[in-house]
């Protein structure tokens, strides 16, 4: 299933992948696969914005800007004058 | 030893003597039991509706699956009941190492989004339990979406372990075991069929109705005292329609219904529920204005909060859901409300 189209923050530094594929192993969306030696974007309009490959890349290659695709969490954090706060489970 | 060290109540050092150091607990925490039992069940089952979720915890750290050996494998999770049941009961007639981390009761998905399944907590248990002496290996399978909370190489470099990212669902594990720790593509993808939606909508929409008693129980007084019993159900329901069109039916058929934003597809559900509405009841023309300023967009309102319930919705999405059309519905929301409220002060 896909959501809006355009929007996801994640970049990818060709310069700076060294192809150990961390990433896509870690990426629950298929939206990165091995491309000539490195790694490419195969389909940004599936990322969630996880951080999962951001997180996992030692080479510091990805940026995303992670966070919660939860509206009940944003709209929360609006009307408290913070940050996204979920209340998946209660914390 | 059925499942002991399971309940936080009754912690288990069944199978180790205690080392050197007195003072040193065993790394060992407990067994657990391949097969979930009854009570666990019908647990599992409440927990979906939102009752003793948050107290339905297991005691962090190393589980015995089976009989493990040093060779391991190592199959790390999170302390909540459910998430536990289900990994334990996915691996049926296996040995494991089980490494529950403390998530504070919460499931992978949505520690690994807040940090609590993260790389500082599984640092932190590798440590306590001395993994180190107990088993030869150094792999540790996480599940894969675990991943946004823990940086694999940081691990590696705290305390020598590989991380390796293993299927999304429990039940992959021994396909992605039996493969030499490979996965297919599909065990790495996360979907959302109709079952799971259907699941987590009848969620959504018994906190709504939650959130609805109170002016469900005002609108009930109010239509009670001025138009008589009988007219009661006819005042709910339109609402109670509305909040299932948003809540249950927007979820249920959540890959037909337009658009692409969620927001549209539950307006769109709402749209037709009122439409439906409308033909059975014949409203008064200014209760039929209400009706379709304002239930669609509580309808949309529902869908738009269902995002949360989904793993495939970016955050920078649904602030640009939002940023269109939470006002919208606001407005239509307040003209829907204002409107019935000049009608029954009117006519």
């Amino acid at each position: 299933m896909k959501y809006l189209e355009d929007v996801s923050t994640l970049k990818l530094d060709p310069a700076l992948c060294t192809g150990c594929g961390k990433c896509s192993e870690a990426c629950p969306r298929r939206v990165l696969e091995p491309r000539s030696g490195k790694i490419a974007i195969r389909d940004l309009d599936a990322c969630i914005e996880c951080g999962a490959c951001a997180r996992n890349c030692p080479a510091n290659a990805l940026t995303v800007q992670a966070g919660t695709g939860c509206a009940y969490a944003i709209l929360n954090g609006m009307l408290r004058g913070t940050a996204p706060t979920c209340g998946c489970q209660g914390d | 030893m059925s499942s002991c060290g399971t309940s936080a109540k009754s912690p288990c050092c069944c199978s180790q003597k205690a080392g050197a150091a007195g003072a040193a607990a065993p790394p060992v925490t407990g067994r657990l039991d391949p097969d979930v039992d009854m009570t666990s069940r019908i647990r599992g089952v409440l927990s979906r509706w939102g009752i003793g979720r948050s107290s339905w915890r297991v005691r962090p750290g190393l589980y015995a699956l089976g009989s493990p050996g040093r060779s391991g494998p190592v199959l790390v999770t999170a302390n909540y009941g459910l998430t536990v049941d289900r990994l334990r009961s996915s691996l049926p007639g296996m040995d494991a190492w089980l490494l529950v981390l403390d998530t504070k009761g919460i499931n992978v998905w949505c520690a690994a989004g807040k940090g609590t399944f993260g790389t500082e907590e599984l640092v932190r248990r590798i440590k306590a339990v001395s993994l180190d002496r107990v088993v030869d290996t150094r792999t540790l399978i996480l599940p894969q979406l675990g991943a946004p909370g823990v940086a694999a190489h940081l691990v590696t470099r705290a305390t020598g372990f590989k991380v390796v990212y293993g299927p999304v669902r429990a039940k992959d594990l021994p396909d992605f075991l039996a493969a030499g720790m490979k996965a297919a593509p599909e065990m790495r993808e996360v979907d959302f069929p109709a079952g799971e939606r259907l699941m987590l909508g009848v969620q959504e929409t018994l906190q709504a109705l939650r959130y609805f008693l109170f002016p469900a129980a005002g609108l009930t007084v109010y239509y009670g005292l001025r138009y008589g019993a009988p007219a009661i159900p006819g005042a709910l329901l339109p609402v109670f329609g509305a909040i299932l069109a948003g809540a249950l039916a927007t979820p249920a058929l959540l890959p037909w219904l337009p658009g692409r934003a969620f927001s549209v597809k539950g307006w769109t559900a709402g749209l037709v529920w009122t439409g439906a509405l409308a033909a059975l009841t014949q409203p008064h023309p200014a209760a039929l204005a209400a009706e379709f300023l304002a239930l669609p967009a509580i309808s949309a309102f529902l869908a738009l909060n269902f995002t949360g319930s989904t793993v495939f919705t970016s955050q920078s999405g649904v602030n640009k859901e939002i940023a269109m059309f939470a006002r919208p519905i606001g407005a239509l929301t307040l003209a829907g409300t204002i409107v019935w409220v000049i009608k029954e002060v009117l006519i």
